[in-house]
């Protein structure tokens, strides 16, 4: 076991992986020589070679098309889109293409490929760096989108993602990055995909978040403890599929429910969560199912992004009327 | 052969003239009888299928069909070029190369009515379906090459668009990536002067398309595309040329479709004048070769016959096959989504299926 960041755990399971099967590929834009703008392929090329890690041109969608191509011939390409928001590049090749192989081709072909991709707020990043995107491939059949909060599930979850044998999208919260260190065994582990992890029991709200909310949803239930009541955190790992089974048994000992999202209120998971609940779980509800959310503009300039995103008293409030109503 | 990259314009390359003359002998072939016999025995086949696919299609008894009429020495002399285990990356309208790279009838059929098991390919037939967004098979293009490099294969991916499609960015994102990393690929435009409705002058001011090779630094070449000898000889040397692990070309083939864009309704006389089509049926590819094998004793009237009387029977058959196959199910729809099925797809497909553990 090591101490590791969540970029560390991130490099430490490309590298784990490329090990271990010769057909991982890592390629993207800064990736190689110089180890990703993040340092997340750092020491990689130098160690599994050229051939295995690489730089590419500057064109999203020529990297997703290389991406898709090496994954139909048996590779298993895990290419780097720089910024989520550079991905409207690569749309077609992701959601038109790459989601749709095993489907239109009954199989003969499949795209077993994790796009990995920096997104979320908080770091003042330019514009089209940090916008919540997860919910465009919510919406896209034959992809799974995995969010992970910490360094030990980013490990598990980034191999299980590789080893899957179908697109996974894998989108890395920029703030998550550095600002936590966790145990993080060196060798290879997995995560499953598909299930989401209560990392905080409680009795009375159910809170469902993901990606840096999960944090911030922890600090308000830690605050709301201190009144004696004790919210549950469901940390939801995975955007597409949501795990429905693990909220609703939450739901069924809590009766109350709310959503936490970093994306815009008609954007996100929120909303297909809430309608799920109320599909499964609508006899086991006391009061409506709330969703805490920035509201329905562009992701802003930095100067006032920290105001947009909920923060732990937002948060709190918002537990306190879930509560009340 | 030289390159856009060495002259001021792209040469026009061309081997018959059309009265059937070689008017280019250095770019000869070097074909056996019987191979130039079996590409005319290919054109006429692929000549039969289209008229009796347009007329099928207006019957309702195929779906999607994009005409291939005129295009057949384009079509049929770059695939004939091809090693059977290098790969396919069609356009729409590319359904002659499938054909004769080990897609059956039945297949193409089935394909074309919309149904899910016309596009699973035999194991040993190397080509995705055909591609429905204009561009995208570009950008596939250089990850089907890689993979052939990585593993020391000798093997060569082609692709297939059109003049419209050169104005996409994945048309130029693909031809760049397979030059930046010299992968064994080939780039074919087809050229048939219209994108639907929109004339090639309207796509760009250049004065080829074969010239947006120089934009990736690889070889462009412009080609007769209705002289067969020569779509085979330019697209063989491209081929060579990437098996031996020096790298991509552009091949421009200057052509035209006989028939409409889709059989979903579009009209060229809209936006096609008589004249421009009489001049185009005087440069039919088929009416070239023919001359030309006859005047080598290399084909008959009767050989024709037989080509006609072969590809009826055959279509025959495969129609008669692909109305007794199976019809699809939501439930199998539901199963070629992912290799391990997300909870909420298990679910949704119970409701389909009526049993719970579906």
């Amino acid at each position: 076991m090591a101490q590791m960041t969540m970029i560390q755990a991130i490099n430490n399971a490309l590298d784990v992986e490329l090990g271990l099967n010769k057909d991982v590929l890592v390629f993207g834009e800064d990736v190689g020589h110089n180890g990703g703008v993040f340092r997340a392929t750092d020491g990689l090329q130098k160690k599994h070679g050229k051939d295995r890690v690489f730089d590419t041109p500057l064109a999203e969608s020529g990297i997703m098309g290389l991406a898709t191509g090496l994954a139909m011939q048996g590779f298993r390409p895990v290419p780097e889109i720089q910024f989520f928001g550079f991905v409207f590049e690569a749309m077609d090749e992701i959601a038109g293409q790459a989601a749709r192989m095993r489907y239109r081709t009954n199989g003969r072909f499949t795209c077993p490929l994790v796009v990995r991709s920096p997104f979320g707020g908080g770091v003042k990043t330019p514009e089209m760096h940090a916008d919540s995107l997860e919910g465009l491939f919510l919406q896209t059949p034959g992809v799974r989108v995995v969010i992970p909060s910490n360094p030990y599930d980013a490990k598990g979850l980034l191999i299980s993602a590789i080893r899957n044998n179908d697109p996974v999208i894998f989108l890395e919260h920029m703030k998550l990055y550095r600002s936590i260190r966790a145990e993080v065994p060196e060798e290879a582990y997995t995560v499953p995909l598909d299930k989401a992890n209560v990392v905080r029991e409680g009795k009375d709200l159910t809170v469902i978040a993901y990606g840096a909310m999960v944090h911030t949803a922890l600090k308000s239930a830690d605050e709301l403890a201190k009144r004696g009541v004790q919210a549950e955190v469901i940390d939801l790992r995975s955007i597409s599929p949501i795990d429905i089974d693990t909220i609703v048994t939450s739901i069924k000992k809590t009766h109350r429910a709310m959503v936490v999202q970093e994306a815009q209120r008609s954007a996100g998971a929120a909303a297909e969560i809430i309608a799920q609940i109320n599909e499964h779980a609508i006899y086991h509800l006391e009061g409506p199912v709330l969703r805490i959310t920035p509201p329905d503009t562009v992701y802003p300039f930095a100067q006032i992004e920290d105001e947009w995103i909920p923060d732990s008293k937002q948060v709190l409030a918002g537990m306190d009327k879930a509560l009340s109503l | 052969m030289s390159t856009v990259l060495e002259t001021e314009k792209t040469p026009y390359l061309q081997v018959l003239n059309k009265d059937g003359d070689v008017v280019n002998p250095s770019l000869m072939p070097d074909l056996s009888n019987d191979t130039l016999r079996e590409l005319m025995r290919r054109m006429v086949f692929t000549r039969i299928i289209d008229q009796r696919a347009i007329k099928l299609s207006r019957q309702g008894r195929l779906g999607f069909y994009a005409p291939a009429g005129g295009q057949e020495a384009s079509m049929i002399g770059s695939q004939a070029a091809l090693n059977k285990d290098d790969f396919i990356l069609p356009g729409y309208r590319d359904i002659p190369q499938l054909l004769f790279h080990g897609w059956n009838l039945t297949q193409w059929i089935l394909f074309s009515r919309g149904h899910q098991h016309g596009t699973a390919m035999p194991q040993d037939m190397h080509a995705l379906l055909p591609q429905i967004i204009i561009g995208a098979q570009y950008a596939q293009t250089p990850g089907i090459a890689m993979a052939f490099k990585l593993r020391g294969e000798k093997r060569v991916a082609i692709t297939y668009t059109g003049d419209g499609g050169t104005s996409q960015g994945d048309f130029y994102e693909g031809i760049n990536f397979a030059g930046a990393f010299n992968l064994p690929a080939v780039f074919v435009v087809q050229n048939n002067q219209f994108a639907i409705s929109v004339p090639v002058e309207l796509q760009t001011a250049a004065e080829t398309l074969a010239q947006k090779s120089v934009a990736a630094g690889i070889p462009g070449y412009q080609v007769d595309g209705n002289d067969i000898l020569a779509m085979y000889a330019v697209t063989k040397e491209a081929v060579d040329r990437a098996r031996a692990g020096n790298g991509p070309t552009l091949i421009e083939a200057l052509t035209f479709r006989f028939g409409p864009h889709t059989m979903s309704g579009d009209d060229p006389t809209r936006y096609r004048t008589k004249e421009l089509e009489n001049e185009w049926e005087q440069k039919d590819p088929l009416v070239r070769f023919r001359k030309f094998l006859e005047q080598k004793k290399l084909w008959s009237e009767q050989d024709e016959e037989q080509v006609m009387e072969d590809a009826k029977n055959e279509l025959n058959d495969a129609l008669k096959q692909a109305d007794a196959y199976p019809k699809m199910t939501i439930p199998s729809l539901i199963d070629s989504m992912f290799e391990v099925l997300p909870d909420s797809l298990k679910r949704q497909k119970s409701e389909y299926t009526g049993k719970e553990d579906a």
